[in-house]
């Protein structure tokens, strides 16, 4: 199948390089201590900070950080065949655990000791790139609970089709079967902290998706950013003195 | 708009942002460039000497934000004042909480915080005002003092060498909290004060504006000074107690309905403040609940959309009139 026509444009009419609209929302779910909605075309994704508070389970309390936890679900409706997946599965537990090691590299945690920050993402609607739709909700997330961070950690995924490095896949390229890489770097201190590749591909090709992934990371960076200094300058000047 | 999901129609929706964009006017004069996101540089004058404080962190040489908020300086400290973010207590803060457990000689409280705090049996006043030591007896019967779900007003006591949080309530005005509502906002919204505990005379109901975002409204409670009660009772004893007792209880019983109303209403004001996130102080409060009674509005009607509308508008008008008196 062509997924890149000899124009240069993809199924769903982006170039090779561009990424699909992106679209953020903070303090979506009211009971929640952070919380955030993050979309990516037809990707959306919802997160919920709660903590960091007691921990539940005594016996995982740790005397000098923070513990994180992290739930990943998929909404029945978010797919187009609508199946009633049982919770906890094997893609939604290691996806769980991807999000989870993430955010932990962020998160100061031992300024936080014996306590306990829970992280649930959900997708509401699925079109690819689920995984890297999740860290940023989580992110933005996390921001504005007012957990201390080293960095926001941005995440977006590239790939390899028809022999071009494809920025941000959408489901059908997902589908295809070619090579998708998640990378997940933290902007400021220009380090990788998360990179997913379920395929082969030779070194330099590797090199060159990669650096597109890290492009997209960065350019996902600014767009939370400029969202979180807007938040915080309503938050400020509605509050007053 | 953030935390306001209501069905506001044109018109309402202009006059909104209207008081919204005044109210952002003016803020901007003080500080504007002060906001910062996590991993924000922070531009620091004398690079030499400075301290860093909270929400900051040191990277290449250059002071970093980790929080989102504003950043404050005060003399050579450096620090970023987070806006959402868990309560984070600090000692003689006056707070409400729940109790979530009653333990061995001690109460386990849920205050907003990263962890519960802990309410020891030692550290605060016997309801019959007795300054004695705790026994045995004492520790059986801490039920008939608080139990699981009571709502409890005290002060931070500080940090226990195990990192603990401990609280006191060693004065009569501490205690237990009944009848009235329990209303969680965000801690940023509660300004420090001398004064945390009101008492709104002409509403006969009393406000307690915890500094962990927890806020009591409920009926006013005479707080007795314990010497006094004791003489007091010592007097009425010699009369008649028995009498004395049931009329207590009668009155305690019922709660007078406009009590009650006004008890909700004061409860709904805080709620419509805190939804548009504006700073809560007694003043406003009252404010508010003037307003809403000057216009005549239900109680349930202070929730709907146009009222939301009122309040920014008023908020912006007394903002810009406090500035004009400047």
């Amino acid at each position: 199948m062509e997924y890149v026509s000899p124009e240069g444009l993809r199924l769903d009419g982006r170039r090779p390089t561009e990424m699909r609209q992106l679209r953020a929302e903070v303090g979506v779910v009211a009971k929640a201590d952070g919380s955030a909605s993050f979309e990516m075309g037809n990707t959306k994704v919802i997160a919920a900070v709660y903590g960091p508070r007691e921990v539940q389970n005594k016996g995982q309390q740790m005397n000098d950080q923070a513990l994180v936890r992290c739930e990943y679900s998929m909404a029945n409706f978010s797919t187009g065949d609508r199946m009633r997946k049982p919770k906890g599965d094997r893609r939604s537990t290691e996806i769980s655990l991807v999000i989870r090691q993430t955010m932990e590299a962020c998160i100061l945690t031992h300024l936080m000791p014996r306590s306990q920050i829970d992280i649930f993402v959900q997708v509401l609607q699925a079109d690819g790139g689920t995984r890297s739709a999740c860290i940023n909700a989580a992110t933005l997330a996390l921001a504005d609970a007012g957990i201390p961070m080293r960095d926001l950690v941005t995440s977006c995924s590239s790939g390899y089709l028809n022999s071009t490095p494809l920025l941000d896949l959408n489901y059908i390229e997902d589908s295809a079967g070619g090579p998708d890489v998640t990378v997940g770097i933290l902007p400021k201190l220009d380090k990788v902290t998360l990179l997913q590749m379920d395929a082969k591909l030779p070194i330099d090709i590797f090199e060159n998706v990669m650096q597109l992934a890290i492009e997209g990371c960065k350019a996902v960076a600014n767009y939370i950013r400029e969202i979180l200094l807007e938040n915080t300058k309503q938050l400020e000047f509605r509050r007053g003195v | 708009m953030r935390g306001l999901q209501l069905s506001l129609n044109k018109n309402q929706k202009l006059r909104v942002e209207r008081a919204l964009e005044q109210l952002e006017s003016l803020s901007l004069k003080s500080n504007s460039d002060a906001s910062v996101t996590v991993a924000d540089n922070i531009s620091v004058d004398c690079e030499d000497a400075i301290l860093k404080g909270h929400g900051t962190t040191e990277l290449d040489g250059r002071v970093v934000a980790t929080l989102c908020g504003v950043v404050e300086r005060v003399n050579k400290l450096v620090y970023v004042r987070a806006l959402r973010a868990r309560y984070k207590p600090e000692i003689g803060d006056i707070i409400v909480g729940r109790v979530i457990e009653v333990a061995p000689k001690r109460w386990r409280l849920e205050i907003n915080f990263s962890q519960d705090a802990v309410l020891m049996l030692s550290s605060m006043n016997l309801p019959d005002g007795i300054q004695r030591r705790r026994t045995a007896i004492d520790e059986l019967n801490m039920r008939s003092i608080f139990e699981e779900n009571d709502v409890i007003c005290a002060e931070v006591r500080g940090f226990q060498h195990d990192g603990c949080l401990h609280l006191q309530a060693r004065s009569q005005k501490y205690g237990k909290l009944e009848i009235g509502q329990l209303l969680t906002i965000p801690p940023y919204l509660v300004k420090k004060r001398k004064q945390h505990f009101h008492h709104l005379e002409q509403y006969g109901i009393d406000l307690i504006l915890g500094c962990n975002g927890y806020v009591w409204v409920g009926e006013h409670v005479e707080v007795k000074d314990p010497m006094l009660v004791d003489q007091s009772n010592k007097s009425e004893q010699q009369n008649a107690d028995s009498e004395n007792s049931m009329s207590a209880n009668e009155v305690e019983t019922c709660t007078p309905l406009e009590t009650r109303q006004n008890i909700c209403r004061t409860a709904n004001a805080i709620r419509v403040l805190s939804t548009l996130g504006f700073m809560i102080t007694v003043e406003v409060i009252t404010e508010i609940v003037n307003l809403s009674t000057s216009l005549n509005l239900d109680i349930h009607e202070m929730l709907g959309p146009e009222f939301y509308v009122l309040v920014a508008e008023k908020e912006a008008e007394r903002r810009s009139s406090l500035r004009k008196k400047r």
